[in-house]
């Protein structure tokens, strides 16, 4: 099989490890070759940050370069916008419409962009996008936005819920569990 | 046993598990930092932060000597700190196994600069391993203390981002702990004076050429023959991107010794292709190696001297076909990293800001304070760089900038190597002002414990410096504590110190609010009524405030209610959302 290439983005602290992480035991739990790439560090810290996430029979770089990502997770509007370069002909974009202003914006230097959605549809792009942040209020806490939205990406994938499940329960903590998993069903659901 | 997922520093951590490692000293840095978290919690290593790298190389190198096998991890930089031991520990060898990771970061995503780490195992004339995965990782750690068994020398395994912070499939296995070695005293081995030293300087050579020897038939460096048209050598995250764009297309050198490199390993590679390339980032060290040898070889001449490489870059540079994505037609706003909602720091350096203070910057957090629209830093060079700077600054200008020019440098940054040059500051006497942001953590590598925590690296209770009493004892007389979150006194404090006739430490003290131990305030919201649009709150760069439609606004999921926004408020705009 081809290596497969899974982005996931968006803004430092939104939880983008834990979602690399899930999605990364799922697949390694289905027997594939699998390569995760994460941030640590400077851009931690409300920074635009990126994940990596590849499998196959056997795969060699940790990164996803220009033209290759299958599909691109977005917790953020405009950073799905920053990546679209990356997906492939055709790929697919997940994304939470949820605006966070970057610095630039907050000071005036620069304007939050318009109509994203459909400038990212237009270069033949398939983009899904919806609010997950209302999702995850609804779960029970801003937090699992995350979580929201791999439960979304989970309708693109044929891979069993009794598969996500054990990946969930292997990866988020015991007191967050229940949360996740009512999160996980929302995303599903829409 | 089972296969998993592991990172490359967990899979170094679990290496240093597996082949018995009982003592681990480090100094946080990105991207090595994990390591050594995940080795503490190992029972069997002890593992401990030290206060910077050189004090963790030599705590590493007594483990050895003591006859047990030892450990420590830096980011490349953290090398230029432990550099002097480390060039004498290659002459005296070691007792026990001792290794040394060093984690390069090529395209700094968070670091000061690209520096090639290559370079100090040359220099130093130890031997490198490099790693190109995370079961290599785990491996190759195993192979660096028999190494450094078999041939008496500290042992570097280099790794960079890609590696240490990509997860891929591991192997694992049970720990085998070595008996401890016997110590013996044994002068003229440990002992490094002139005498003794110019007796091991020989020794150092010819173990460099046991080491090219064993280079030549080691199972680190494997040749991988496929089409012969094209021959690469290359090695680390690299041989990835290569495996990637050409799989068996090519042949491939693959080294995971880096120092010392084969020689007719390389030759007989060079024989059997049309074309030898070699590819590696940052410097052209195993290019000039193969030139030295009189091959006729292409490294730099196309690829870049900075930055990380990618499939796509190697693959456009080399002939092969690249994936081209499409853009979007539009200029979109950057996302740098910002201090965050609730940062200490922040009301420190708005008081420096507005009072258009020269500020000597160092390396954390606070190096944040750079940006717009504090914009309050003018130097920042490595750690520790901010005491010493300012001293200079103040020696060259005198009166003039002892009036208006501090330095800024955090606790643990303090600890790392920020004493000493407080201590020149006071026995050189230069009228300097200091201001340590003790926000009780090492923030920026993301929650270390130090020194002046109270905290080791396992959260139990330790030691706890005292830095009031510390910056009195190395000769500053004036010595006084502010909390950053009230702005008047932090303005008293600054103006005041500016003014004395003496040098003065200002110690700006509030815990990290992403400290699990802080708790947040409820969020504040913005009175629109009271709001005037004078957006003196957004002078302070808080990415929980912002102005819509004319009117501050705040975000409540960033918003931590530290109230720094209410006291530049003349309307008092700000409210407090608690019940
Ligand atoms: C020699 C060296 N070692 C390690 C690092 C990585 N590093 C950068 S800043 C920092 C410590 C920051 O902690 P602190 O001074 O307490 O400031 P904070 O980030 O908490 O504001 C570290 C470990 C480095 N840049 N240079």
């Amino acid at each position: 099989m081809k290596t497969k290439n899974i982005m996931i983005v968006g803004v430092g602290g939104q939880g983008s490890l834990l979602a690399s992480k899930t999605l990364g035991r799922l697949l390694m739990d289905q027997g594939y070759d699998v390569k995760v790439s994460e941030v640590h560090g400077m851009s931690q810290r409300g920074g635009s940050v990126v994940t990596y996430v590849r499998y196959g029979d056997k795969v060699y770089s940790p990164v996803i370069d220009k033209g290759e990502a299958d599909y691109i997770i977005s917790f953020e509007l405009l950073e799905a916008a920053r990546w679209t370069e990356y997906l492939r002909e055709g790929g697919q974009i997940i994304v939470n419409t949820q605006q966070i202003d970057p610095m630039p914006v907050i000071t005036g230097a620069a304007s939050y962009p318009t109509d994203l959605v459909t400038k990212m549809s237009e270069s033949n792009h398939k983009v899904d996008a919806f609010d997950a942040l209302s999702l995850a209020n609804e779960a029970g806490s801003s937090k699992a936005v995350n979580i929201v939205l791999l439960g979304r990406f989970s309708k693109y994938f044929d891979i069993s819920d009794e598969a996500w499940n054990t990946a969930l329960e292997a990866c988020v903590p015991a007191k967050f569990l229940e949360l996740n998993k009512r999160a996980f069903a929302l995303g599903k659901s829409l | 046993m089972s296969k998993t997922l592991l990172l490359g520093n967990q899979a170094v951590a679990r290496g240093l598990y597996e082949a018995g490692c009982t003592v681990a000293s480090s100094y946080p840095g990105t991207p090595s930092t994990e390591i050594t978290e995940f080795a503490a919690k190992y029972d069997e290593i002890a593992c401990e932060w030290a206060p910077n790298e050189k004090v963790a190389m030599e705590a590493a190198f007594g483990a050895s000597l003591a006859g047990k096998r030892s450990f420590c991890a830096m980011k490349h930089v953290g090398m230029n700190v432990a550099a002097d031991p480390l060039f004498t520990i290659s002459y005296t060898g070691v007792n026990a196994g001792m290794v040394i990771v060093v984690a390069d970061d090529p395209g700094m995503h968070s670091s000061q600069n690209e520096q090639d780490s290559r370079h100090y195992a040359a220099a130093a004339k130890v031997p490198m391993l490099e790693p190109s995965d995370s079961d290599e990782c785990l491996n190759f750690v195993k192979a660096a203390y028999e190494i450094s068994e078999r041939f008496d020398t500290p042992v570097i395994l280099k790794t960079c981002t890609r590696v240490a912070h990509s997860q891929s499939l591991v192997e694992l296995s049970d720990r085998v702990e070595p008996a401890m070695k016997a110590y013996e005293k044994t002068p003229s081995k440990y002992i490094m004076m002139p005498g003794f030293a110019k007796k091991r300087h020989p020794i150092v050579e010819e173990r460099t050429a046991a080491l090219t020897e064993f280079a030549e038939t080691s199972s680190l460096n494997r040749v991988e023959m496929g089409g012969k048209g094209m021959g690469i050598i290359t090695s680390s995250t690299c041989y990835q991107y290569v495996k990637e764009v050409f799989g068996d297309s090519v042949s491939v050198l693959k080294l995971g010794m880096v120092h010392p490199l084969p020689v007719r390993l390389i030759q007989d590679f060079a024989a059997q292709v049309d074309r030898l390339v070699v590819v590696e980032e940052l410097d052209d060290i195993i290019e000039t190696h193969c030139r030295k040898l009189g091959l006729n070889v292409e490294g730099k001449s196309l690829f870049p001297l900075l930055g990380e490489f990618s499939q796509n870059m190697i693959a456009e540079i080399l002939g092969a076909e690249a994936p081209k994505g499409h853009a979007l037609q539009e200029e979109l706003p950057v996302r740098p990293p910002v201090m965050c909602a609730g940062c200490p720091h922040r009301g420190m350096f708005y008081t420096l800001s507005k009072n258009k203070i020269t500020v000597i910057g160092d390396i954390g957090c606070y190096t944040l304070g750079a940006q717009a629209p504090l914009c309050a830093m003018d130097a920042t060079i490595c750690m520790g760089a901010s005491i010493s700077g300012l001293h200079g600054f103040n020696k060259a200008r005198g009166e003039e900038s002892e009036s208006k020019t501090v330095a800024v440098i955090g606790d643990s940054t303090f600890m790392h190597s920020g004493m000493t040059g407080l201590v020149n500051v006071a026995y050189n006497a230069t009228n300097s002002t200091v201001i340590i942001l003790d926000n009780s953590i090492t923030g920026m590598t993301g929650h270390q414990q130090n020194p002046t925590t109270g905290y080791n690296i396992k959260g139990d209770p330790a030691a706890k410096v005292d830095l009031e009493a510390l910056c009195r004892a190395l000769g500053i007389q004036r010595v006084r504590v502010v909390d950053p979150y009230d702005l008047a006194a932090c303005e008293a404090a600054v103006k005041e110190e500016l003014a004395a006739n003496e040098p003065s430490v200002i110690i700006s003290r509030r815990p990290c609010v992403l400290l699990k131990s802080v708790k947040a305030n409820p969020p504040l919201s913005i009175n629109a009524d009271r709001c005037k649009s004078c957006k003196r709150c957004m002078k302070l760069g808080c990415p929980a405030i912002s102005m819509k439609d004319g009117k501050a606004c705040v975000d409540p999921t960033l918003c931590v209610g530290c109230n720094v926004c209410t006291q530049l408020c003349a309307f008092d705009a700000f409210e407090s959302t608690a019940k």
